[in-house]
């Protein structure tokens, strides 16, 4: 199971790498895993403002649904539409070509509160008990 | 008990591998209090022989239409059924089988519904179709909610030409979701066209017609569907007698976005009600909004074609409070009559259906019409039933009783507007000498 | 096999119908042209290929009458062939559900014997026949209690629901606007009474529990759970699914439940079709009478009629009376049975899903080691460790000519395996069944590809038309119909 040392994580499974003001977001390799062969994704739209937490995609596979939760405030500016074709790009590469949307951060302060790899390691270990 | 396999001595062996003296002691998590202490107060046992008589004795106290002839539609249709649909509905692989949870050991099933979608498909002109739902009406209320779903509007507007109880059920569901229902109208027969374009609103989730209408009357539906789709409203039909897809028109192709509909017509008893089947169709698009089963084609491992339920993350066992539809159980053996009905028929056959229906309905109202006592109600274009008006609407339908005919359907009981009107219907059930004996009773009714 | 579009002929046809006798007109002066159709594409075959193709289909295809099918939650036990016969006498196959009520008299009799019997068995004071299958059965049950709340001026949003309930509860909740609350399961299996107290408030207007539960374990604390939420002015729901343990033993009315739907064609033997038709009944307590669906049923001296007359009532969830069809092969059922046969049933239930626990529970991990009722849930855990999931095992028993249980549910068990075997299987069965499934927990130790591959084809020396299909192709790129112009094989 990969956990990226340069991102940060969300306790429900989200991963967010911020450049400049724009945070790419994801699901984590664990989440992926957990939730076997993605087959559909259903996008945030473009444009959205959404705050920290709020269900903005739902991610499904044969057997599960989830929510995708926004690890940060902000507005979408950009989604990956790769994913409408191949939903299984979040298993092949959930850090990768698997990202799902890019967000305008609004305060860069709330990723403060968001967990670092080995916390968010330590959050999955606990979870699982 | 003839359905009970074990005997004392397995159920001796039994207890005595559970190293326990009594059945009793199985039963020990539950308190002493509420363990009954007596039998239920209900009828004892019967034999076989008992059984049959008894049901048989109840059953003839019912009406039926092999010893009546029928003017009654309003819903529920008298059809031929050939006799290779009771026949193969009687493969017990079929009727005792669940819900195909298991694909690979139930393709015979999972393939006939493929079928039945495909065929929906066909007829409504839509582009995908669900393996049925319980009923017409209530396939009207899941559409309803569908189209909630897809704007987000929580009014929906409804004609009144809809069959009353598809309303009723419309409006159970409605009141439940807190959805508002506003209704429409109807002009000389068919929904009001002035009504509806001033009630649509950018509240409208959704307009709701049924075609034929309840009057057996054809809908401006071109028109409809412009009014609803210039306001973003979704345009939902019903269609709670398909065989007049035989002939009409499919309302995909007059830009209808969810085609929902009663399936009785096609090959499934009149059975005093029920169990019927509801269809439901849409567009590619709104494919991940629709309730109920889906199944899809796929192949495996060795590249061999089969079928599987799909798209299963929409629905209540996974998605739970957030699904599309509470629906699991659903119509499949019902759906299995409609396709073995419609591919038996084919396309001249069902078209042959409707044409009969069509020209006896029309022959029988021509007829009527003649009478001085009965006079045409509305002169829209009609499918298989039509109103007529007369004087006295239960005085006609109590001497028809006497001559073993079950007659019209007194609106009254609907439409409280519409007294001493009735609404006849014909099939390709109603020879001509019985639409002539009809119509030579109600001639002499003063 | 080939779909019935593939074998389609032009010029054939399955049918003949007479010629028109009455004097025809041209159809477009019936009918305006612009409202006909230009094309319709049904398929042309013969009677005789219509009967080889769904007779041929039926073959690809396990039922009760296959052979035995354990799946939890679901009571596959034999239904009964003369309920078939019964149902097809004229009187109840081909009455017009408007006809006068004079003239249906044997329908609306059977109906209304048939609620005072459901009425009877659960300790009810009132049922009705309309919803068409368990889910909608739940539904009305919710919309009943709104409509309760609502005429006693009281504001309730919330419903609350175990962990281990079916997906149907918070469904159906949604469906009447309630928000879920989804309460733990405590390590026996059962309601976390701490816990329900917790979430119990002023805001609840229900409780949904299952009982016996999905785990197949009676809720032991029933009559302080019925209390507790009843002191705080919440109604109990039980979703009556498993009502097949408990016939003739004991009553969900007596224990304090308000509202039960039944599932006629789970414990009442009426066959489930692959799919439906089923029906739910729904029944009350007194306080709930008058907001059940209308009509209801109506006896003055030996006269039935349809009440309509019935203002709190929900209104209407079915066009007509209900899936009328099965209420007549449950009601021949129940009159098979009687008193004694019925109780016979839950208790020859509940001993041979104890049979085969006992049989199992050293191969396969039991996550609640406790009596059970009429079914119970075991976990794959120990094969998982080989890396044989679940499914494989559930594969691999159509292999041995088997159904599946139910598996991956309920939720709180992982890999789970729910088994319940039904009354209406003799030792024998149970028997062979275990040793298959024991015959699996070691293939899994020693030979996991062979139940990691399966179900393994006909032609490959298994039983099934097919291998393990393909579930996440058949998701990402849905094929839901046959397309002519479509030239993939598939």
């Amino acid at each position: 199971m990969k956990i990226p040392k340069e991102l940060k994580y969300a306790k429900t499974h989200e991963w967010i790498k911020v450049e400049k003001e724009i945070g790419t977001a994801g699901i984590t390799d664990y989440a992926q895993e957990q939730l076997t062969d993605v087959v559909f994704v259903e996008l945030p739209q473009i444009g959205k403002v959404v705050s920290k937490g709020e269900a903005v995609a739902v991610v499904e596979s044969v057997k599960s649904v989830s929510d995708i939760y926004a690890p940060a405030s902000g507005e979408m500016v950009e989604v990956n539409k790769a994913l409408e074709n191949k939903p299984g790009l979040i298993n092949e590469e959930p850090y990768g070509k698997g990202w799902i949307f890019k967000i305008k951060i609004k305060n860069p302060k709330e990723l403060d509160s968001l967990l670092s790899a080995e916390e968010y390691e330590k959050s999955i270990k606990e979870g699982e008990k | 008990m003839r359905f009970i396999p074990n005997t004392d001595q397995d159920r001796k062996e039994i207890l005595e591998f559970l190293g326990i003296k009594s059945i009793k002691e199985l039963f020990k998590n539950i308190p002493e209090e509420l363990l009954l202490k007596k039998n239920l107060k209900i009828p004892k046992g019967f034999s076989e022989i008992e059984l049959v008589r008894e049901m048989r004795f109840l059953s003839e106290k019912n009406a039926d239409l092999e010893h009546y002839s029928c003017f009654l539609g309003a819903g529920a249709y008298h059809h031929f059924i050939p006799a290779i649909i009771p026949h193969l509905m009687g493969r017990s692989e079929f009727y005792t089988s669940y819900t195909p949870y298991q694909p690979e050991a139930s393709q015979g099933l999972l393939q006939t519904i493929y079928e039945f979608q495909t065929l929906i498909c066909e007829l409504t002109g839509m582009d995908v179709a669900n393996a049925s739902m319980y009923d017409g009406a209530s396939a009207l209320a899941e559409a309803m909610i569908m189209a909630f779903h897809i704007t987000g509007r929580k009014e929906v507007i409804i004609s009144r030409t809809i069959h009353p109880e598809y309303r009723e059920v419309v409006k159970t569901y409605a009141q439940a979701k807190n959805l508002k229902i506003i209704e429409i109208e109807y002009e000389n027969g068919i929904t009001s066209l002035e009504e509806l374009k001033r009630k649509v609103s950018d509240k409208t989730a959704a307009v709701l017609i049924q075609n034929p209408n309840f009057f057996g009357s054809l809908e401006d539906i071109k028109e409809i569907e412009r009014i609803a789709h210039k306001n973003k409203s979704l345009f939902i039909v019903a269609i709670v007698e398909p065989t007049s897809l035989g002939l009409l028109k499919p309302p995909g192709e007059l830009g209808a976005d969810i085609v929902v509909g009663e399936g009785q017509s096609f090959g499934n008893p009149i059975s005093f009600g029920g169990p019927y089947l509801g269809f439901m169709a849409t567009k590619d698009k709104y494919m991940r909004k629709l309730p109920g089963r889906l199944v899809g084609a796929t192949k495996d491992s060795k590249g061999r074609r089969g079928y599987i339920l799909t798209l299963q993350a929409r629905e209540q066992h996974i998605r739970r409070e957030k699904a599309t539809s509470n629906i699991c159980t659903n119509e499949a053996l019902c759906a299995l009559a409609a396709t073995i009905y419609l591919v038996s028929l084919g396309k001249e056959g069902l078209r042959r259906v409707a044409e009969l229906s069509l020209q006896k309905a029309h022959y029988a109202f021509e007829k009527i019409k003649e009478i001085d006592e009965f006079e045409a109600a509305f002169a829209s274009p009609f499918y298989n039933e039509f109103i007529v008006e007369c004087r006295d609407a239960q005085g006609v339908n109590r001497v028809l009783l006497k001559e073993k005919i079950i007659g019209p359907l007194e609106l009254e009981k609907y439409y409280p507007e519409l007294k001493n009107h009735l609404l006849f219907c014909a099939t390709e059930m109603n020879s001509k000498e019985e639409i002539d004996g009809l119509v030579n009773i109600l001639r002499k009714i003063k | 096999m080939k779909l019935i579009f593939e074998k389609s002929k032009p010029g054939r046809m399955g049918i003949s119908l007479p010629d028109c006798d009455v004097p025809e007109k041209k159809i477009e002066e019936l009918i305006p042209k612009n409202s006909l159709r230009s094309k319709l594409n049904l398929p042309e075959v013969s009677e005789v290929e219509v009967v080889r193709h769904y007779t041929k289909l039926s073959t690809q295809n396990y039922g009760v009458d296959t052979g035995f099918y354990p799946l939890g939650s679901c009571t596959m036990k034999y239904n009964p062939k003369v309920n078939e016969e019964i149902a097809k006498f004229p009187g109840f196959k081909s009455s017009h559900p408007l006809q006068d009520e004079g003239l249906s008299q044997g329908a609306l009799e059977l109906m209304y014997h048939l609620e005072k019997i459901l009425s009877e068995i659960t300790g009810m004071d009132g049922f009705t026949l309309q919803p068409a299958a368990g889910a909608q059965g739940e539904l009305t049950g919710l919309m009943m209690v709104k409509a309760c709340f609502e005429q006693k001026r009281e504001k309730r949003t919330k419903i609350i629901v175990s962990d281990s309930s079916h997906g149907t509860n918070p469904a159906s909740a949604s469906l009447c606007g309630y928000e879920s609350i989804t309460i733990k399961s405590n390590e026996r299996g059962t309601v976390d009474l701490e816990g329900l107290k917790r979430a119990l408030n002023e805001d609840v207007a229900c409780i949904i529990l299952t009982n016996p539960n999905t785990l197949g374990l009676f809720e032991e604390e029933i009559l302080e759970i019925t209390a507790i939420a009843h002191k705080k002015g919440a109604l109990v729901y039980c979703d009556g699914a498993n009502m097949n343990a408990f016939l003739g033993i004991a009553r969900p009315g007596d224990m304090g439940f308000d509202i039960i739907h039944l599932n006629l064609h789970k414990t009442f033997s009426t066959p489930h079709g692959g799919g439906g038709p089923g029906s739910g009944p729904v029944g009350v307590k007194k306080s709930l009478v008058p907001f059940l669906p209308k009509p209801t049923i109506k006896r003055e001296k030996d006269k039935y009629s349809l009440d309509y007359d019935k203002p709190l009532s929900i209104g209407k969830i079915k066009a007509f009376y209900g899936n009328f069809g099965v209420m007549v092969k449950a009601y021949a059922y129940l009159r098979a049975l009687g008193p004694e046969g019925l109780r016979g049933v839950a208790e020859n239930a509940v001993l041979n899903a104890n049979y085969l626990m006992k049989k199992l529970k050293s191969y396969y991990y039991l996550p609640f080691d406790r009596t059970c009722m009429h079914e119970f849930v075991l976990s794959g855990k120990k094969q998982l460790e080989k890396g044989v999931h679940t499914n494989d095992i559930a594969k691999r028993l159509l292999d041995y000519g088997f159904h599946a249980p139910t598996v991956y549910f309920p939720l709180i068990v992982s890999e789970a395996i729910m088994v319940e075997p039904t009354e209406t299987e003799p030792k024998e069965i149970l028997d062979e069944f275990a040793s298959a499934m024991i015959e699996i927990a070691q293939e899994a130790k020693e030979n996991p590809e062979i139940v990691k591959t399966a179900p393994h084809p006909t032609t490959e020396g298994g039983r099934t038309p097919v291998g393990r299909l393909d579930a996440v192709a058949a998701a990402r790129k849905p094929n839901l119909r046959w397309k002519k112009l479509d030239k993939r094989e598939i």
